[in-house]
């Protein structure tokens, strides 16, 4: 069990090219334990591209990623996973074809072996997953609802579910109330503030200051690709933030 | 809303995954029913029930291959070369003498590795869609097969190599006569499709297949390695596709340049018949064995009726577009906008 504000994850001047174009130019993140960090960026600014480096999707060009003080490198979002990195992605990557709780074990599905075949253990998919909402407070009909039957509210707590299901200690979210009616982005918020409270790290991307300034303990800006700004929440004013965003100091 | 009507329309809801799942059986059997009132005398004797299983054998595995390529949203136009090729390899085998066994599991090597082609050149070359890939190799294997074989017919195989297509299980020991007996290749299509069955819907490799499907972002992002899984199904599919080239051989003892023609159509149309979604990620094993037995079943009507098969095009193809447009109204109907 990480204890209170122990470093959990450190990006150190991360760079990243895409053939000419920069991305990212020596960019630095640290998240502890129990809290989150807003990053917010105008569109380009590399919020996503950090992510996905973060995530093990993209490998950076130049800089180093730390975990719990040890430099890791990310081959694949599965290395991450095994950290206990998860990411909720703004289009939810979820399979709208397969149940709540294949969703949230896919690509990690218990299974019985018999040689090389591994076969589903449907039962034990459907516990977990019952037991898994049921302590994150998440109501659905029922564990195997297809994902596309459900609200875009009930869709991001199945990706949130999906991201904490396998001890995660930091979880980054894009952009999490994007898609929502009003009414169900106090639900994300909650779901948020709750992992909080068990001792994860929140890495929330948003455009919304609202969002950012009801869960966030801390905040920084991107602008170009580069770190512009960054504070404590307490020490700064939603109009700070959005000039830091429109690369005003 | 009050209770009564909240039950009706749970009643309703519960119903719509059954019609789903259950929907085409019941065209399957309706349709047997018609046939059988048309033609009371012929239609469900003993000798054509076995006769429409012989004509479907070979395509039914050529249909399930396509079938979990569909899943994943992509599509196979080569199976119907892949058979032709594999079946050319056969025949030039038995004819160089080889002992049957041998003989028996060159289609299904041949076919294999034409899918594994396929696989990698989707997944190492990047190409855009499956389609072109596989339009590609529609014409390489076909070309190939007929470069091996100088474009002509190889006939005559022992009754080893014949067995899984033309072979007869006697059932006499039931009381039953001579002429009723069961074909080896029925007996093969079931044991293919229980396979692929317990292979889609149990295993985690199927589910994958779906989830990749559905979205392939998400099993990315899972760490599902999506391309070693198409590689996989391209390479199965392949694979059946050898199986069909045995049963082919089987039932016409004979490798010829035709073989196959325009198959990977037929393969295509049981499956959205079926109910398998070009987008990907929906269908089931059973839908593509209803889909392929309707096929046959119309083909057989028709030609007891005397209709032309002319006829059998338009009709085939007039319960291809009915069938998507149901898929269509499905998906208005149970998806959130």
């Amino acid at each position: 069990m990480s204890s209170a504000n122990q470093l959990l994850l450190e990006a150190k001047n991360v760079t990243k090219y895409f053939g000419t174009i920069t991305a990212l130019e020596n960019v630095n993140l640290k998240i502890h334990a129990g809290e989150c960090l807003g990053v917010v960026g105008d569109n380009g600014a590399g919020k996503t591209t950090l992510m996905k480096v973060l995530s093990g999707l993209y490998k950076p060009s130049a800089g180093s990623l730390h975990f719990e003080g040890k430099e890791k490198v990310l081959e694949s979002p599965r290395d991450s996973q095994n950290l206990g990195l998860e990411m909720v992605y703004q289009d939810l990557a979820l399979a709208g074809n397969l149940p709540i709780g294949e969703n949230i074990f896919l690509g990690r599905e218990p299974t019985t072996n018999l040689g090389l075949l591994k076969f589903l253990d449907y039962k034990k998919i459907k516990e977990l997953t019952e037991a898994h909402l049921g302590k994150l407070k998440i109501n659905v009909k029922s564990a195997d609802q297809k994902v596309e039957e459900l609200s875009g509210g009930q869709r991001q707590a199945v990706a949130i579910a999906r991201s904490t299901a396998f001890n995660a200690k930091v979880v980054i979210m894009d952009e999490p109330t994007a898609a929502l009616a009003i009414k169900e982005v106090g639900k994300v918020l909650d779901l948020i503030n709750g992992l909080k409270k068990t001792g994860v790290g929140v890495i929330v991307i948003s455009h919304r200051m609202d969002d950012i300034f009801a869960v966030c303990d801390r905040v920084m800006a991107l602008f170009q690709g580069t770190n512009f700004a960054e504070s404590e929440l307490s020490n700064t004013s939603r109009d700070e933030v959005i000039g830091w965003i429109m690369g005003k100091k | 809303m009050d209770s009564k009507d909240q039950d009706k329309d749970s009643l309703y809801l519960k119903f719509i995954p059954y019609f789903e799942r259950y929907g085409i059986l019941l065209l399957l059997v309706i349709m047997i029913i018609v046939m059988h009132f048309l033609q009371p005398d012929v239609f469900l004797s003993w000798r054509n029930v076995t006769n429409v299983f012989k004509q479907i054998s070979w395509q039914s595995m050529l249909a399930l291959g396509v079938f979990m390529v569909i899943v994943t949203a992509g599509i196979d136009l080569s199976v119907g070369s892949i058979m032709m090729l594999s079946l050319m390899i056969l025949a030039i085998v038995a004819k160089a003498g080889a002992p049957w066994y041998i003989v028996v599991i060159t289609p299904l090597i041949a076919g294999f590795l034409c899918g594994l082609f396929n696989g990698l050149g989707i997944t190492l070359l990047r190409m855009p869609h499956p389609f072109i890939m596989t339009l590609g190799t529609l014409y390489i294997f076909r070309g190939t097969g007929n470069l091996i074989s100088g474009g002509t017919p190889i006939s005559g195989f022992t009754d080893e190599v014949r067995y899984l297509g033309h072979g007869r299980i006697d059932l006499t020991w039931l009381g039953l006569e001579k002429s009723q007996y069961l074909p080896v290749s029925l007996v093969l299509i079931a044991i293919v499709y229980i396979i692929f069955w317990i292979f889609m819907n149990k295993t985690r490799t199927g589910k994958w297949i779906y989830a990749i499907g559905g979205n392939p972002n998400a099993a990315r992002a899972s760490g599902i390695n999506v391309n070693k899984i198409l590689v996989i199904v391209y390479s199965l599919c392949g694979f059946l596709s050898g199986i069909g080239a045995l049963i082919l051989a089987g039932r016409t003892d004979s490798g010829y340049p035709n073989a196959g023609l325009q198959s990977e159509l037929d393969a295509i149309a049981a499956c959205i018949i079926g109910g398998a979604s070009f987008f990907g990620g929906r269908g089931t094993v059973l839908g593509v064995f209803a889909g392929v037995m309707i096929m046959g079943i119309l083909r057989n009507g028709l030609n007891l009726m005397d209709v032309s098969s002319f006829w059998q095009q338009v009709l085939i193809g007039s319960i291809i577009v009915l069938a998507v447009y149901v898929d269509v109204l499905r998906r208005d109907f149970g998806t959130r906008k």
